[in-house]
């Protein structure tokens, strides 16, 4: 299936492993356009994901991390399997996904069986669960539908169980309660439920803590982490905050993705993309978040060259970072450097994509952007 | 114990906004609503000062009473002073009449909420906001526009595409600096900002800090920043005051607070924030929840949840403790609780 060579951090080897892959996938969107200028105008087309190929193996955590509109939640919609890419295949233990969608070919998978095992909780819990309905009545559905063979007392003894499982007790009582009566902790957990109901392969958790108070966030993830360990199920989990990524991808030894743009700039490791950062990008992300630390913490201007992102219709040509890299040269305007590309995993599966990683790489000897300071030599490769 | 203070004049040097006893409450039908208890601090001029709370801790009622903008039926009771700068009479906020207090408003204390797309109007331009701030309050339009431009580029904007834009058109970020800009047009000298970030990405909220620290040295402004994000203010603010339950638990220095906390509820905030360079084992999630206002516990509101509480804690409200100079924590327990809840920063930054 796959003839890649090298055993980067986006991908793995171990074919059996690996319950979601994505191919060279891009995904597309054309803006909406007024009646008139349909008729004359391309559409815009705004390059949500571009060419990203990545492998979700079992049991695996995954935080994808990048600013608002960087293509996070629409390529982790696209790894479980709801957003349809405009390019590259995803696919499901070997089987593609959309070819068990459309009926093509002969599946072997069934699309149902493929749907189920890959689940999504949404940023907002209050709104993803239905105001008119108990939480009882929002769990039974899917297992009403999915298992209809299932008698009643089974299922709800399966959901008491499970709500018991993530700490809502008595489950009896939790059940029958409105989304209303649920702190938006507990709404959170009731969705969780809904999703592990199913017995996913991979979760989708978008935002899942981000909305959730300070003091509540810690306690969800673990609450994640213990979960993922106990039903094996592989987690993606977007943040736009990186020391709740962290504390994800950390215990459960998973990997960390930034994203700029619709591209994966950087992946591997928690440990080595946070305290020895490849990407540029990846620096001024560790920047960005805070240190708890006053003294160790001072404030700095931005270092970027830009503070604005720019517009996704139109991306910067070459390396979609070099308008707000503090490192980009004359090249880098140009030609678009892979991920992986000039790394060859120096770190163990760590990658990114900069041509600041190969020190043989034209790069170096390329005219240094205006407003990059140019005195600078190459400190990557101390 | 340590000596102990009475709630009146806890931190006097210089104040710009001297708030004291400051209450406001719900009137229901059962019973009141206590959304924020007996509150003094002062905003001393120059500084910035953090409040940090969670959720639904008073936070952003504080802010409000400080202008006497608290909507109804909410009662504010308690005295709010403002002193001017130029050493002119001190003026009492909460008994302000409508007129004076409008002026008041934006001319000496100005206000940026979350969210700038709700403060803008949509169907204005950004020019049109300043030009009307600057009428509204008789001010020379074209020396303000003036200021409006350097205000703008000051907070990395390009003043001639931001003024002809309605706020539809610019990204969150620019929007909300758009807004800050806005707010400082009529030369305030103190900025409360009410999670002027919690709506933007990491990188923009830390670029936001960096400019606003830059601007308070510019226009030598006095900075009330509330937010839930701890980390975020803490290099920003030279002081921090914690807010749990509608009540004020401790305010320090910066410093004070993230190395020497002397009250379990910040001492456990500090263990829940998770945190770039702490050992992911060292965090901790904070044990039960927050009090509804309707039914806050009688004497510490963080008794409930509090290892360290004892009958004294859910009888009586806790005094207040100097712990250092510039340091004072609302806890009996003041000398226990580095042992009861441990939080070692510099063990944690080292790791």
């Amino acid at each position: 299936m796959s003839d890649r060579a090298s055993p980067a951090a986006n991908t793995f080897d171990d074919e059996d492993d690996v319950v979601m892959s994505l191919e060279d996938v891009s995904v597309h969107f054309e803006k909406e356009q007024g009646v008139v200028s349909s008729l004359f105008d391309e559409p815009e087309t705004v390059q949500a994901v571009d060419d990203v190929s990545l492998d979700i193996p079992e049991n695996d955590v995954l935080a994808l991390v990048g600013e608002s509109g960087c293509g996070k939640t629409t390529l982790g919609k696209t790894i479980i399997g709801v957003q349809r890419p405009t390019e590259g295949t995803v696919s499901y233990r070997g089987q593609d996904v959309w070819d068990a969608k459309d009926g093509r070919g002969d599946p072997e998978i069934e699309h149902g069986d493929i749907r189920r095992a890959l689940q999504m909780i949404h940023q907002d819990p209050g709104a993803a669960l239905n105001p008119n309905r108990k939480v009882l009545t929002t769990l039974e559905a899917p297992l009403k539908k999915w298992e209809p063979d299932t008698d009643t007392e089974d299922r709800r003894a399966r959901i008491f169980a499970l709500l018991d499982r993530v700490g809502m007790q008595p489950p009896e009582d939790y059940a029958h309660r409105f989304p209303h009566q649920l702190s938006g902790g507990e709404q959170q957990r009731v969705a969780l439920v809904r999703a592990l109901l199913m017995n996913p392969d991979v979760i989708l958790a978008d935002e899942a803590v981000s909305a959730l108070d300070v003091s509540l966030r810690v306690e969800t993830m673990d609450l994640l982490l213990e979960l993922q360990e106990q039903f094996n199920t592989s987690f993606v989990f977007i943040s736009h905050n990186l020391s709740n990524a962290r504390y994800l991808a950390k215990e459960a030894g998973g990997r960390i993705g930034i994203m700029y743009l619709g591209e994966i700039v950087e992946i591997g490791p928690p440990e080595e993309v946070l305290n020895d950062p490849q990407h540029p990008y990846s620096k001024v992300l560790r920047w960005a978040t805070a240190d708890l630390d006053p003294t160790a913490q001072e404030m700095t201007d931005p270092p970027v060259r830009s503070i604005d992102i720019p517009d996704p219709v139109d991306p910067p040509s070459g390396c979609r970072f070099h308008t707000r890299c503090p490192e980009a040269r004359e090249v880098c305007t140009t030609e678009s450097p892979e991920l992986g590309e000039g790394a060859e995993s120096p770190g163990g599966g760590r990658c990114a994509a900069c041509f600041r990683t190969d020190p043989d790489h034209e790069y170096w000897d390329s005219e240094p952007l205006e407003g990059v300071d140019d005195a600078e030599t190459p400190s990557l490769e101390k | 114990m340590q000596g102990q203070t009475t709630q009146r004049g806890p931190d006097s040097a210089d104040p710009v906004i001297e708030a004291r006893n400051v209450s406001v409450t719900y009137d229901l039908e059962h019973r009141d609503a206590m959304v924020l208890d007996d509150v003094s601090i002062d905003l001393r001029r120059g500084e910035i000062l953090g409040v940090v709370g969670e959720s639904g801790s008073g936070k952003s009622m504080l802010a409000n009473a400080m202008m006497d903008a608290v909507e109804e039926p909410g009662i504010t009771t308690g005295d709010v002073t403002y002193y001017p700068e130029d050493g002119g009479d001190p003026v009492s906020i909460l008994d302000l009449p409508t007129e004076e207090l409008k002026s008041f408003r934006w001319e000496e204390v100005s206000m940026v909420f979350q969210g700038a797309l709700s403060s803008f109007n949509p169907t204005m331009s950004i020019r049109g906001h300043f030009e009307e701030t600057l009428d509204a309050h008789d001010y020379d339009v074209e020396e303000g526009m003036e200021r409006a431009r350097q205000l703008l580029s000051d907070l990395y904007l390009d003043p001639d595409r931001v003024l002809d834009s309605y706020a539809h058109e610019l990204s969150g970020g620019m929007s909300q600096r758009a807004l800050i800009a806005l707010s400082l047009i009529l030369e305030p000298q103190v900025l409360l900002m009410d999670e002027p970030t919690a709506a933007l990405d990491l990188l923009m909220q830390r670029s936001i800090l960096s400019l606003l620290a830059d601007i308070k040295e510019k226009y030598d402004l006095t900075i009330l920043f509330i937010t839930h994000d701890l980390p975020l203010v803490a290099g920003l603010a030279d002081r921090l005051a914690i807010l749990y339950a509608f009540e004020l638990a401790e305010v320090g220095t910066a410093e004070q607070i993230a190395h020497n906390s002397k009250h379990p509820y910040t001492r456990a905030l500090l263990q829940a924030v998770p945190n770039l360079d702490a050992p992911t084992e060292t965090m901790r999630p904070i044990e039960g929840t927050a009090p509804n206002p309707a039914h806050v516990p009688n004497g510490c509101h963080y008794a409930p949840r509090c290892p360290l509480a004892t009958s004294e804690c859910h009888q009586e409200t806790p005094p207040w403790v100097d712990v250092e100079e510039d340091h004072r924590s609302a806890c009996f327990h003041t000398d226990e609780a580095a042992d009861a809840v441990p939080f070692d920063l510099e063990e944690v930054s080292d790791a």
